[in-house]
């Protein structure tokens, strides 16, 4: 297992605004990583750090031994925010072949090759059936599954996943989840999983970031999920009740009335 | 029958195809001129849609007419004002208008601007009364040679630019982020984007007017959505009707004594009528997707 993705005494804010500092952490491939904390806590700006989008305040953030950079093909993205899907000439297939050749300048010039991949990548996240749907519509589930379609294209060493299981029902989470964990398996991915609920991944994950209070904690969810150890880092009572194999918490308090602008308008 | 005389008086009035053969080879130009602006419309009115800019282009649009009636009043000439009244807006839209609430309050703010900066241009102007009209509603029937030839360059340096930078601006305007992770230059695109749209809205102002532009860069393409989501057969269908509209405009405007662009904005709207109709039908007779297993 070979180290993937490294941050060193990371620390990030914006303005005069620390979300999180002192932040260690070591990705290795085939390893999924669930990012757990509040609204606002950094979460979705810790991946913008590893796509080269946003500067740390200090400390180094390396992918394969490189300091990250912008427009890393070998780093795979789903990002949080859905697609603006109306008046987009595509369908399913179309928004697969973006992740295999969308950075290409001129017009795409269809091949055997291209066509043969895209199959591929449709069938390896099941989405053949609305391979030739336009992606207006489409479900939330099923555009997830094709933007991690999308995100495999390019073989990538890791993959970020920005809330992926967001307003999808139970069965979709499944399925999702599902597919990720079969890709960091198959390919030998990193994984960062950016999750509000943990209990759909509980399964596979190997280790747990929570961010609380500008801190956090790493570790395995036995080590993390604990009554003690969230106590601590919220630095307020907090219940964990583990029932089912399901993990609850309880008392989380609602320490950060700060809630990023876009949060209103995620639907 | 007094209504159908007073009609067929109204029609003799507009139409008079009498010595059509002779007027053909004179609109050569006109012609070659139009097709090119379908083209380009139809092109760019895929990105149009997509990146959800119509607005945009109505108010660059006003700006190039403001420029253009400055070129004639101050005799810098049509084409050089429409161009520089449109670049100077798109990218003032383009910079200042990165997230779209911005761009429609900015839109909002330089479109009266231009418009009222190009009326008071006019009213200082006191050349030759049809061509003062046509910046706002378009051509009797165009344009002289010098002109055409400059239609022509642009056109072709938007066509060719869009071509270059399809894929990449495909990716873009459907998910900015996930193109930039890519390595997807986004904020270069939208600004060659925003270049691109004031050349090709210089170009259509010059012709169908600053009012009547959305006709040949918004309606083909939102007719082509209508029908089609797939990314070959849009920027094509868009193309066809933009080429369709802009040449039998202008073949029935030579027949006429009216400007060209109430036949363009006819034609365009009649085909975006239909591809409603089309899809309308379509939905409605479409068989329930298969349920997919989870
Ligand atoms: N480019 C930026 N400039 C200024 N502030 C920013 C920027 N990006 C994010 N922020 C702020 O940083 C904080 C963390 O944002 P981030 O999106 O990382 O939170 P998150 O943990 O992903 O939250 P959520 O669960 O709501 O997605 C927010 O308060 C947000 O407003
Ligand atoms: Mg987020």
């Amino acid at each position: 297992m070979s180290v993937v993705l490294r941050l060193e005494r990371a620390a990030l804010g914006f303005g005069a605004r620390r979300l999180w500092e002192g932040l260690d952490l070591e990705v290795s491939s085939g390893e999924l990583i669930a990012v757990l904390g509040a609204n606002g806590s950094g979460k979705s700006s810790l991946l913008k750090v590893v796509l080269g989008q946003v500067p740390l305040w200090s400390g180094s953030a390396t992918f394969l031994g490189t300091p990250v950079r912008r427009g890393d093909r070998r780093i795979g993205y789903v990002p949080q925010q859905r697609l603006a899907e109306d008046g987009v000439p595509l369908r399913g297939r179309d928004l697969v072949a973006l992740g295999v050749d969308g950075h290409r300048w001129g017009v795409p010039i269809p091949s055997r090759a291209r066509r043969q991949r895209v199959n591929q990548l449709l069938s390896s996240v099941g989405a053949e059936a609305y391979a030739s749907t336009p992606l207006s519509s489409l479900s939330g589930g099923e555009q997830q599954r094709l933007r991690i379609a999308q995100a495999l294209a390019a073989d990538p060493r890791l993959l970020l996943c920005d809330e992926p299981l967001l307003s999808l029902d139970l069965p979709h989470q499944r399925l999702v989840s599902d597919l990720v964990d079969d890709a960091r398996r198959r390919l030998d991915l990193g994984v960062l999983f950016v999750t509000h609920d943990i209990n759909p991944i509980l399964d596979k994950v190997d280790r747990v970031l929570y961010i609380a209070n500008h801190r956090f904690r790493i570790g395995t969810p036995d080590e993390v999920m604990t009554t003690d150890v969230l106590s601590e880092l919220f630095d307020a009572p907090v219940e964990v009740i583990r029932h089912n194999g399901r993990i609850l918490v309880a008392g989380v308090p609602d320490q950060d009335p700060y809630h990023h602008p876009e949060a209103a308008v995620l639907r | 029958m007094i209504g159908l005389d007073s009609l067929g008086t109204v029609w003799s009035e507009i139409f008079d195809f009498s010595d059509y053969r002779q007027l053909l080879p004179l609109l050569k130009n006109s012609i070659i001129a139009c097709v090119v602006l379908g083209i380009v419309g139809g092109l760019i009115g895929v990105f149009v849609m997509m990146r959800d800019m119509a607005f945009a282009v109505h108010g660059v649009s006003e700006l190039s007419f403001a420029g253009a009636a400055a070129g004639l009043l101050f005799g810098a000439g049509v084409v050089t004002g429409a161009l520089l009244g449109s670049l100077t807006a798109a990218l003032l839209i383009g910079v200042l208008g990165a997230r779209a609430r911005d761009r429609n309050s900015v839109t909002a703010v330089l479109m009266p601007f231009g418009l009222g900066l190009g009326i008071l241009c006019l009213g200082l102007y006191h050349g030759r009364a049809a061509n003062k009209f046509g910046l706002l509603t378009g051509q009797i029937v165009a344009i002289d040679d010098p002109q055409v030839t400059s239609l022509i360059v642009i056109s072709a340096v938007v066509a060719v630019g869009l071509v270059v930078i399809w894929r990449p601006l495909l990716f873009a305007s459907t998910d900015a982020d996930v193109a930039a992770a890519r390595g997807v230059p986004v904020g270069v695109l939208s600004i060659v984007f925003m270049i691109l749209l004031g050349l090709a809205v210089a170009v259509s102002v010059q012709i169908v007017g600053a009012l009547l532009v959305l006709s040949l860069l918004v309606t083909p393409a939102a007719a082509a959505l209508r029908v089609s989501s797939s990314p070959v057969w849009v920027p094509l269908l868009s193309t066809a009707f933009a080429v369709v509209a802009s040449v039998g405009g202008i073949l029935l405007a030579a027949g006429s004594s009216i400007p060209i662009s109430p036949y363009i904005t006819s034609i365009s709207f009649a085909i975006y009528l239909s591809c409603r109709l089309l899809s309308v039908r379509r939905t409605s007779h479409r068989s329930p997707e298969p349920a997919h297993a989870t």
